[in-house]
């Protein structure tokens, strides 16, 4: 009897001890990646590669800054057309909790949010870059927002339903006609949670690359035309990688590091704002 | 009569704002049917070329015009299910970790924002990272092994991509885990139950379907990554003969040639798209709903 619980009691020890092993050690790769981004991206960055066009090659110097501009150039391009969008029809959902447009709408933001970003290009090449027979910064914002719009919604729609009714009541007892209590009364109260949306859906789409091959294409030049091909971070650091040459590798890296900060405080901001914003009720 | 106008006025914009609200959820709902459609028309001079027969075609080959997938599916195929079999030790023992054994503190907290930070890594980095790490380490491998040391291949690609799905399926392996009742666990530990019998005989096989779906979903990830497959899986047009072959997932290829593309190839390749995007959808649709019907069963336990 002794020995059955004390095998019942090892086995349970033995069980919890691998189950810490594993759970460690799936975050020996993130160590890992942040390691050698560290240890091959830091000595890159200076003020030159920060401001500088990139050089052709066997030339030294030069840095990312055409890519930095066109990173914030299509996140800026993809909020304008998504968020507005994201967020009415976010609206919606969370005021018509049942319905048959309602249940269809949330099943097409699943199927969006699951769409592979590489179709969610092709679909930008056919909609915008066919049609005007050049690569786009618009036509990579465009793709950009399509991958925006299911995260905004969702957090849209989640934030506003958490929303005590009590609120929306006191306000339309008061006379307050019904679009204006949600838009001066229940949004406001939810911004938090939206920004917090906004902001993930943002970091999200920083780092998409396969959305941008065949719309924004990349540019080794400074651009600031809308119509015409732009350069991003994420482009920037495939094409250096698989390209031969070590010092466009050392890029690569450094133009990564810029990257994992960049999307790291998206995220860091967008926890502090839904923690430090958060409205009690 | 001054008051009657105001009123129709505030009616006015009140209907303008149902209008509004409606339109912006029909325009969603047109944004996904377009997307389906446009991939469908794209691609029709590919489909009534080959047909169903794509699928079966082994030969990928633009001077000839001879178009067939299967060395894509294949590749995709290989590549997700590789990435699935390594990961879920690793995702189920986060999900119990984090779901059973340290629901708060410490230890629990750094868990499980390392695995916010692991999901929040773009691909392109990872890709970055398999190529100057992964791809010398497997190469070693190989060679041990006595196969042609390419480095790239199914592989490399697998490792990669389970790397990437584990937050995906441990955060859903979490919830469904949390989600237990608790008078089903205490019922058990009261008959003095360790909590490995707990977990192996009550917690696993009460969270099962949830944590398969979780699973499933990170298939659909694993299907439609691109760039750290792109960059890792050594873009080689032909049927994969073992693990470490070079080979294309049908999201590389498109990713490798589409820029490129003109006629029947692009035609072709839109066509491989509108079959990634119906089989996510499916993957997607039916994990979400086994997910759902679970924690609308886990609210009424609790009520």
């Amino acid at each position: 009897m002794e020995g059955h619980v004390r095998a019942r009691l090892v086995k349970n020890h033995i069980f919890k001890g691998i189950v810490m092993l594993f759970a460690f050690i799936s975050l020996l790769p993130l160590l890992l990646i942040l390691y050698y981004i560290t240890k091959n991206g830091i000595s890159v960055i200076n003020w030159d590669f920060l401001t500088h066009l990139p050089r052709p090659i066997g030339e030294a110097g030069g840095g990312v800054f055409n890519a930095i501009t066109g990173t914030i150039m299509l996140i800026v391009l993809s909020c304008v057309f998504s968020i507005p969008f994201g967020i009415i029809a976010g609206i919606y959902l969370s005021e018509n909790k049942e319905g048959k447009l309602s249940s269809l709408v949330r099943l097409c933001v699943i199927v969006l949010q699951g769409t592979p970003s590489i179709v969610i290009g092709i679909i930008a090449y056919v909609w915008i870059v066919a049609p005007l027979r050049t690569f786009s910064a618009l036509s990579g914002g465009i793709a950009l927002s399509i991958m925006m719009l299911p995260v905004i919604i969702k957090t849209t729609e989640e934030t506003l339903k958490l929303i005590p009714y009590h609120l929306k009541e006191a306000s339309l007892a008061l006379g307050v006609p019904y679009h204006k209590t949600i838009l001066k009364v229940i949004l406001p109260s939810g911004l938090s949670g939206i920004l917090t949306g906004i902001l993930l859906s943002v970091a999200r789409i920083t780092g998409e690359t396969a959305p941008l091959l065949f719309t924004a294409f990349g540019n080794q030049f400074m651009n600031w035309n809308i119509l015409k091909p732009i350069d991003s971070l994420p482009y920037r650091i495939f094409y250096y990688a698989m390209s031969p040459y070590p010092e466009w590798h050392t890029f690569a890296w450094g133009a990564s590091f810029i990257l994992v900060v960049l999307t790291l405080a998206l995220n860091l901001i967008a926890r502090g704002v839904s923690i430090k914003w958060k409205i009690q009720f | 009569m001054k008051k009657d106008e105001r009123q129709s006025g505030t009616d006015r914009s009140e209907a303008r704002f149902a209008k509004i609200l409606a339109i912006s959820a029909v325009l969603i709902a047109c944004l996904l049917f377009a997307i389906a459609l446009t991939l469908f028309i794209q691609s029709l001079p590919a489909i009534k070329t080959f047909g169903i027969g794509f699928f079966v075609g082994k030969t990928w080959d633009s001077a000839s015009e001879q178009f067939g997938a299967l060395p894509f599916l294949a590749g995709t195929l290989l590549t997700s299910f590789l990435a699935l079999i390594i990961s879920i030790p690793f995702s189920i023992a986060i999900s119990i970790f984090l779901g059973e054994y340290f629901k708060e503190g410490a230890a629990s907290t750094f868990l499980r924002s390392s695995v916010e930070v692991l999901a929040g890594i773009p691909s392109v980095i990872y890709g970055l990272w398999g190529l100057f790490l992964l791809m010398p380490m497997v190469r070693v491998i190989e060679t041990k092994l006595g196969v042609p040391p390419h480095g790239v291949g199914i592989f490399t690609s697998a490792l990669i991509l389970a790397i990437m799905v584990i937050p995906f399926s441990a955060s859903i392996g979490r919830e469904v885990i949390t989600l237990v009742p608790s008078d089903l666990k205490e019922a058990a530990y009261s008959l003095g139950a360790t909590r490995f019998e707990v977990l192996k005989n009550i917690i696993i096989p009460y969270a099962r379907s949830g944590i398969i779906a979780g699973i499933l979903l990170s298939l659909g990830r694993a299907i439609g990554e691109t760039m750290a497959v792109t960059m890792l899986i050594g873009n080689s047009n032909f049927i994969p003969t073992s693990i470490f072959s070079p080979a294309n997932t049908m999201a590389s290829v498109i990713a490798n040639e589409f820029a490129e593309a003109t006629g029947l190839v692009s035609s072709s390749l839109i066509y491989i798209a509108l079959v990634l995007f119906l089989v996510t959808m499916l993957v997607n649709i039916i994990g979400n709903y086994v997910i759902q019907k679970i924690s609308i069963e886990a609210s009424k336990e609790v009520t």
